[in-house]
């Protein structure tokens, strides 16, 4: 077993989560090499969207990735606002911050579920899971679906909180932050997953600028940067929460900022529900855009998502860039995989928290 | 002094004499009244058909009844243990779902055929083998791994009246077959000509040789303790003293650990890990295969729980109410004591990498089971066992 040998892990892989390949050399068990894949999953997202009217690519846009699909059409409909200069009402900037935050806990739930069968434990998968459909209800309640949520508008959102939303969300989150403790204490009192996590694939804070992470990747390894925090859009600047960053650098760093960003959502939250002001939720906006180039960008719950429009005048878009993060993070694969051992991919590419509908567009 | 003064290793076939009365044998018993209903049928009917002939005679002879009233024994003995096994298949999935807050199984009275329907299912599945595949190996290999299962399961005696054989070496052979399917596997996964398959191999491999020295280190404090390695003399010694678990409390800890690898559970469950190995040595298994290979892990379970029952928590063996209560259900219930340890490790831990392993097996167990040995013989030399 001295000789290497290439191993292609993926398309279907149970690591893989999505569809893309990682060929790993090996030697014996050490990687020495590593080649990510990614395209399967091509569909042609931005040609699409130069064939279809503005409101119509909201829907679109939630099908850039499945657990953050409210975050995609949020900045979708961002860029457009950017684009036709209009002011969207408090309420629906309050509303969207909500649904943000929501989205970024059910997102890193899915995120934890994936990780806790990655390492073999399917009791963090399942926890996690019953947890994530607290939200997918409030989604329910807030949206009417479950996953592909289509509610940001151009000039605010869809529908007004329903009836006892607030409540329902409340009593959410509290029950969330009790029951989040359950599983930190299956993962981080565990001395194996200690061992799995910590010290494994280390990267430096320069290494993470050089190689773009965004996201809870690059907080991990020490950046400080968030898009709410230093370049808030909506209603950000006036929420009070911390961004959590951690020096290390390591698979359990990233680990732990999705951990307690979860737990900073929750307090967005609170905050949003309180702060909320009574007033429209949706202006009329204009079917044509004015000509011109554009860019809007949040914190998606796996990164800086960003989205660069050219209109030339009419109702449809001329170019629209989709900026994704994982696209960019995935392309670190090499780096974070190499000199690791086979059993440690599945513990380091799952911190990455792999979508591919946004990677492959 | 000598190791053979301490250790009764003169006759490995020799049949002890049990504390119940060596010849009674219930599955036996069983067996040959079996054969005497059916064989009764049988000659009434030959006997009708042509009456006065040989063959019915023959067939209801003492020679007949004994030879196939061992065969049924083989039967009866199995079926209880394939039972067993069930049942913990059943309990696992059981406890698992309460862990992990879902529903377990739905199929029968509390869920308890869903297994039943399980290998149903299996069963009916189509034979694949890959066209490349080393066909001796593949078939071979598995076959082995299945066999060694189901034979050491048929080696550990219910209690000393519920037994196939009694075996003078009873602890060493069933570890020496135990130690047989990690070679098997690491043959399985060559022929599969599948590199995760390889790659489980090796694994297995790995981890037979840093876990079995431990291991073997812990069979011997505790044979060296009972003075015997036949199973019924450690029940029986220990039934006397203490059980060992008091003594040899570090022997427990690492014999566990050590069964745990050795039944390739989780968090050792390194050859056939499934988030980087995909299903590890068994990828290209499927059908019947597989389930087989499925039920002859909960086989190999039901050893390691079996022997830890019986090396430490007294086998049969129950202090008060001794002769009271059937010992083939205080062992069984010992069986499923440990076996809840396993399921609850496994729906605690994730899976350890393979360089932890070996260090945990090198550089922790191998230590302690020799401190483990080093205290059964103060122990011995001081006069107290």
């Amino acid at each position: 077993m001295t000789s290497k040998m290439w191993v292609t892990m993926g398309p279907q892989h149970p690591f893989s989560h999505g569809l893309w390949t990682l060929k790993v050399k090996i030697d014996g068990e050490v990687i020495s090499d590593a080649i990510p894949i990614i395209g399967y999953l091509h569909r042609g997202w931005e040609k699409e969207c130069e064939n279809r009217t503005y409101p119509q690519i909201i829907p679109m846009a939630d099908r850039l990735c499945y657990s953050a699909s409210m975050t995609w059409s949020h900045v979708y409909v961002n860029t457009v606002e950017e684009a036709l200069d209009i002011e969207v009402p408090e309420r629906a900037q309050y509303l969207r911050v909500v649904a943000d935050e929501i989205c970024r806990i059910q997102s890193h739930l899915m995120w934890l579920a994936a990780m806790g069968t990655d390492l073999g434990n399917l009791t963090v998968f399942l926890w996690s899971l019953r947890e994530r459909e607290m939200f997918l209800d409030l989604f329910v309640k807030l949206c009417g679906q479950r996953l592909t949520t289509n509610y940001p508008r151009i000039g605010g959102v869809r529908n007004d909180m329903p009836y006892l939303f607030e409540r329902d969300c409340m009593r959410v989150v509290e029950l969330f932050e009790k029951r989040l403790w359950d599983i930190i204490a299956l993962m981080d009192d565990s001395a194996i997953f200690l061992s799995r996590m910590q010290g494994v694939s280390k990267i430096s804070r320069k290494e993470a600028a050089n190689m773009g992470l965004t996201g809870p990747a690059m907080r991990g390894c020490g950046v400080d940067f968030d898009v709410r925090r230093d370049d808030p859009y909506e209603v950000y600047d006036l929420m009070d929460f911390e961004v959590p960053v951690h020096k290390d650098g390591d698979a359990y760093a990233r680990y732990a900022v999705r951990i307690e960003e979860m737990f900073q959502s929750c307090e967005i939250i609170r905050q949003a529900m309180a702060g909320m002001p009574d007033g429209p939720v949706r202006v009329k906006a204009p079917r044509n855009v004015p000509e011109g180039t554009h860019f809007a960008r949040i914190e998606d719950p796996r990164g800086e998502a960003m989205m660069h429009l050219i209109s030339d005048g009419t109702d449809k878009p001329y170019r629209l860039k989709v900026r994704s993060p994982i696209f960019v993070n995935v392309s670190g694969a090499k780096r974070m995989v190499v000199g690791t051992r086979m059993a440690d991919v599945p513990a380091i590419m799952g911190t990455i928290d792999m979508c591919l509908g946004e990677t492959d567009r | 002094m000598s190791f053979s003064d301490w250790v009764n290793i003169s006759d490995p076939l020799e049949n002890n004499a049990s504390p119940y009365g060596a010849s009674e044998n219930i599955p036996y018993a069983i067996g040959s009244g079996l054969w005497e209903i059916i064989g009764g049928i049988l000659a009434w009917i030959l006997n009708m058909i042509s009456p006065g002939n040989g063959v019915s005679t023959w067939l209801i002879s003492e020679a007949v009844t004994n030879a196939l009233g061992l065969v049924l024994m083989v039967v009866v003995f199995f079926a209880v243990i394939f039972i067993v096994n069930l049942t913990m298949i059943w309990m696992e999935r059981k406890v698992l779902g309460r862990i992990m807050d879902r529903r377990a199984t739905r199929i029968g009275p509390l869920g308890y055929l869903q297994c039943l329907a399980d290998g149903l299912k299996t069963f009916l599945k189509e034979h694949i083998m890959p066209d490349k595949a080393d066909k001796m190996g593949y078939m071979w290999a598995v076959s082995i791994v299945i066999g060694s299962a189901v034979l050491i399961a048929g080696m550990i005696p219910l209690s000393p009246r519920w037994f196939l054989a009694d075996y003078g070496s009873g602890l060493l052979i069933i570890f020496a077959i135990f130690a047989v399917s990690p070679f098997m596997i690491l043959v399985a996964g060559w022929a599969q000509n599948n590199k995760y398959s390889l790659l489980g191999g090796m694994r297995a491999a790995a981890q037979m040789i840093s876990y079995e020295i431990p291991m073997l280190l812990v069979f011997a404090s505790v044979a060296l303790m009972a003075g015997s390695f036949n199973i019924n003399d450690i029940v029986q010694f220990q039934a006397e003293n203490t059980w060992f678990i008091i003594p040899q409390i570090i022997g427990f800890v690492v014999f566990m650990v050590a069964a745990v690898a050795e039944a390739e559970r989780i968090p050792f469950d390194l050859p056939e890990a499934e988030a980087e190995l995909v299903e590890g040595w068994q990828t290209e298994y499927g059908g019947m295969k597989w389930g087989l290979i499925m039920l002859s892990d909960y086989f190999r379970g039901y050893v390691a729980c079996a022997l830890g029952a019986i090396m430490f928590l007294g086998g049969w063996a129950i202090p008060f109410v001794d002769g009271l209560v059937v010992p083939e259900l205080v062992f069984l219930l010992k069986v499923m004591l440990l076996f809840f340890i396993l399921i609850w490790a496994r729906g605690t831990f994730g899976r350890i990498r393979t360089d932890q392993i070996l260090n945990i097996g090198w550089k922790v167990l191998l230590p302690l089971a020799v401190l483990n040995l080093f205290i059964v013989v103060l122990l011995k030399l001081g006069g107290v066992y």
